[in-house]
């Protein structure tokens, strides 16, 4: 009984500070993606809403709260309705295993890194849905995109995490923290870090790699028809995913909360959005891929390239 | 497969290079302006909408209501009507309307004036709730900037009571 | 629907436009689609109709000078020397030489405007968002230099029958001479950021590939044309005002596809800033209006067809007078219509974003089609 109050009060306590930390989070990053964009493009960006345009995403979703919900006329009601929840349900579950500093994490699994990719794949079955019961072209066009590129850069990135993951021998996010105590794996596996990034930015959807919603091309893709909070709620995954895969990244090659000085926390929060700053700068510079671009660079250079430095990593190990 | 090798690599340099530009313009300062808050001047020969030119001799317009300005406006923008002046032969202008919503800011009516009477003014904040905002009365707005000058008001004639004659002509159609 | 019937159950229509991020304007192009890939596409126009010819025959020669700043906005410079050089040709004005230059420099600012601005909407049309803005801080030194003499940033209605209005100051070509050593030093950044970057060129590389014989077939002209490798260019085969005097080249592309366009028009920018450098170099001093231009013109009775290179292309009007104040016929032949034409053989079996890299790379301005 003891036990089951003590985590019942351990989970709601979580719960509510993960969903507390996702939206500030979102705020913080649709802010930063502004002010990133805007000094790239030699404008200030949002500056009139609190100090430097702060509060400026505060003030949109309070716009977007204030939105009609349509719902289209023959759309799936039931999967249209669904689609934004199975979009941000995976993403709060992977912020279980992520470990913030050596105290600060919800639950050490044995299987951390393998839940986080196990949930964010999820995402395309959301934007599938979206897409299909939208009873828009776009937006099915989208939806088949994203269902179709997924293996080209979902298999590269479990196999760059395998390099790491066979060099620590362990799937829990801690021990792999644990083993950076001196250098970060990233100077071990520098191909594997820049693999990782390239194939994150894919499954977070973002630019070069935004092919499901295309602007140009398919208007929003497969959100098109979503609107008011329903819309805010693709949005704020999107950030969201982009949080948890540059804390992977942090924790699979950089070490984690490791540094000097400064407390864990902001080490770890440091690192994270030091490599969404990396993924913002692409978005801000590159055009976007084909769809059946994305597929050939998958298949042949980041499998080839990530398989490569698997075998690598297998070799080395057995001869040191 | 060297080629290929050799073309993934150039590419990927290729893609660093686009990052160099774009951080080294990250730290550039910015180029726009604020705009409410800040405010460029416009150049002398900006095209806003027409008013009077204020006569240093007079202080006053110079407009005699030949209506040759509403007759050459391609988009019957300007209503003009004007009186004989008593004891001289020259007309003067009573009234001058512009419709600048159909205005095209082509410098017709300014050119074609024979006194030389009308200039583009810097009036850039034109936005309006309704069209009729966009009504622009040229007499009341010399008279407002005689006022901020410190000049007399124009005072527009009034027709003579017999032969009262106001002619108006709402541009264009009077050339055939 | 005209579209020929595919195999039904296996297509589906897509409708790009009227209101389509990638049309840039209200064009609507009616795609027949097999999964991602493009069966047949046929573009529907209208939608911007404003009657320019009918308009020319209802207004007095003057009065339709601001109508050429509307057709193509983007290069409204040249419409207007065109039609400036259909009546004078018709009444036999003589332009002043200095009015002449006046005429050559603004219209080669204005093409760089308007390739400046392609470039831009091109790369958004890609997914890069970033080249716009660069591109468009350039631009507005172009508008400031334009506002200074013509006194509008768009839609200029600055030429007048016998010459230009205004004359330029020591401001102008101080400030136009800065700006070609600014512009030429942003290449490199734009080569980098763009023209080399690998995702571009994979976009971009043997896409929408036409051929010398199709671009012929449908009237093609402009960079469009060039991009294809052959040299038609107005301001060299058939000479206008005083382009002879100036030392230029024709940028060629050879594969004919959307890098080729790209490139053309890119390095045309180029040789703009050399044509405007010799310009501004040779200036004569001189009279910018020729004398004794009637206020109420009216042509002898005859007809004329001149035609000047836009940003876009061949654009020529065909001007006839009965002797009245007004145009009895007017006829624009606008390069944007030919253009869009080609689309459809163009769209043959693409996917939906090189449909969309396509009719970017065409350089379309839909009112211009419209007319
Ligand atoms: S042309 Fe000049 S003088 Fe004649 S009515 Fe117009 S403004 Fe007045
Ligand atoms: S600028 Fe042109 S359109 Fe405007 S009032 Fe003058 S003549 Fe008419």
């Amino acid at each position: 009984m003891q036990f089951l109050l003590a985590e019942g009060a351990r989970i709601g306590i979580s719960l509510i500070g993960v969903i507390g930390l996702v939206s500030i989070n979102a705020l913080f990053l649709i802010w930063m993606e502004r002010k990133v964009s805007a000094h790239i493009q030699l404008r200030p960006g949002p500056m009139e809403v609190g100090f430097h345009g702060a509060l400026q995403t505060i003030a949109d979703a309070l716009k977007l709260i204030g939105k009609e919900l349509i719902t289209p006329e023959d759309a799936d009601k039931l999967i249209y309705l669904l689609a934004p929840i199975v979009m941000f349900l995976p993403v709060l579950v992977s912020f279980i295993v992520i470990p913030f500093s050596p105290t600060l994490l919800i639950r050490d699994l044995n299987v951390g890194i393998l839940l986080i990719f196990a949930f964010s794949t999820m995402a395309v079955l959301a934007i599938l849905m979206a897409g299909w019961s939208s009873n828009n072209k776009y937006s099915l066009l989208g939806a088949i995109r994203s269902v179709a590129q997924t293996i080209a850069y979902e298999i590269p990135l479990l196999i760059t995490a395998m390099s790491v993951i066979i060099m620590v021998g362990s799937l829990k996010l801690t021990d792999i923290v644990a083993y950076q105590a001196t250098v970060w794996n990233v100077l071990f596996q520098p191909l594997a870090f820049i693999l990782f990034i390239i194939c994150g930015t894919a499954e977070t959807n973002r630019a070069p790699f935004d092919i499901p919603e295309a602007e140009s091309e398919l208007v929003a893709g497969f959100h098109t028809e979503y609107s008011g909070m329903r819309f805010a709620i693709f949005f704020l995954a999107e950030y969201t995913n982009m949080f948890i895969v540059s804390a992977v990244a942090t924790v699979l090659f950089l070490g984690g909360w490791r540094g000097p000085i400064l407390p864990p926390l902001v080490w770890f929060l440091l690192k994270v959005y030091a490599i969404i700053f990396l993924m913002m700068w692409f978005r801000w510079t590159f055009p976007r891929l084909r769809f059946d671009q994305l597929i050939t660079l998958g298949w042949k250079i980041l499998i080839p390239l990530s398989l490569a430095n698997l075998i690598l990593t297998a070799l080395a190990i057995k001869i040191f | 497969m060297t080629a290929f090798i050799k073309d993934t690599l150039i590419g990927f340099w290729s893609l660093l290079a686009g990052l160099g530009v774009t951080i080294r313009y990250f730290v550039k300062p910015i180029v726009t302006v604020q705009y409410p808050r800040e405010k460029l001047t416009m150049s002398p020969r900006y095209r806003g909408h027409t008013e009077f030119i204020i006569d240093p001799e007079t202080g006053s317009h110079l407009c005699n209501a030949c209506e040759n300005c509403a007759r050459t406006c391609p988009s019957n923008v300007i209503s003009v009507t004007g009186v004989k002046v008593a004891g001289t032969k020259k007309k003067r202008a009573v009234t001058y309307v512009l419709d600048y919503s159909l205005c095209s800011l082509c410098g017709l009516c300014v050119e074609v004036c024979p006194t030389k009477a009308l200039k583009f003014s810097d009036e850039y904040r034109l936005a309006g709730f309704s069209r009729q905002d966009m009504i622009i009365d040229v007499i009341a707005r010399l008279q407002a900037q005689q006022r901020a000058l410190g000049l007399p008001e124009e005072v527009p004639p009034v027709p003579e009571a017999e032969e009262a004659k106001t002619e108006e002509t709402k541009g264009g159609e009077g050339e055939s | 629907m005209m579209l020929e019937k595919g195999i039904e159950e296996k297509t589906f229509y897509l409708n790009l436009g009227p209101q389509h991020p990638a049309t840039h304007g209200v064009l609507r192009v009616v795609l027949e689609m097999d999964g991602e890939f493009i069966a047949n596409s046929e573009p529907i126009i209208g939608y911007g109709h404003r009657a320019h010819e009918k308009m020319a025959e209802l207004r007095t020669y003057q009065q339709y000078l601001p109508n050429m700043g509307r057709v193509d906005y983007l290069h409204a410079l040249a419409y207007n020397q065109c039609y400036c050089m259909a009546v004078e040709k018709l009444t036999g004005i003589q332009v002043p030489e200095r009015a002449e230059f006046i005429r050559v420099i603004t219209s080669e600012l204005n093409r760089i405007s308007s390739h400046l601005l392609w470039f831009g909407a091109y790369l958004l049309d890609l997914g890069a968002f970033t080249p716009f803005l660069y591109c468009f801080d350039d631009r507005e030194h172009i508008l400031d230099l334009l506002d200074r003499i013509t006194g509008s940033r768009l839609t200029y209605c600055f030429y007048r029958f016998g010459g230009v209005p205004v004359d330029v100051d020591e401001e102008f070509i101080a400030g136009t001479r800065a700006f070609i050593s600014r512009l030429r030093s942003r290449w490199n950044d734009y080569d980098t950021l763009v023209t080399k970057n690998v995702i571009f060129i994979n976009r971009t590389r043997d896409v929408g590939i036409m051929t010398p014989e199709q671009a012929l077939k449908y009237g093609v002209t402009g960079p469009n044309l060039r991009g294809s490798g052959i040299p038609y260019d107005i301001r060299k085969s058939e000479p206008f005002s005083v382009y002879p005097l100036f030392d230029f080249e024709i940028p060629l592309g050879e594969r004919g596809d959307v890098l080729d366009r790209y490139v053309v028009r890119l390095q045309e920018m180029e040789q703009s800033l050399r044509i405007i450098e010799q310009a501004l170099d040779k200036l004569p001093e001189g009279p910018i209006m020729a004398e004794k231009v009637p206020k109420r013109l009216k042509p002898p009775e005859g007809e004329v067809y001149t035609a000047v290179e836009t940003a876009r292309g061949e654009f020529g009007i065909y001007l006839v007078s009965k002797g009245d104040v007004k145009p009895y016929r007017l006829k624009l032949r606008v390069p944007c219509f030919s253009n869009l034409s080609v689309m459809p053989e163009l769209f043959q079996d693409v996917m939906v974003a090189d449909a969309v890299a396509i009719l970017g790379s065409l350089d379309l301005v839909i009112p211009d089609i419209d007319r």
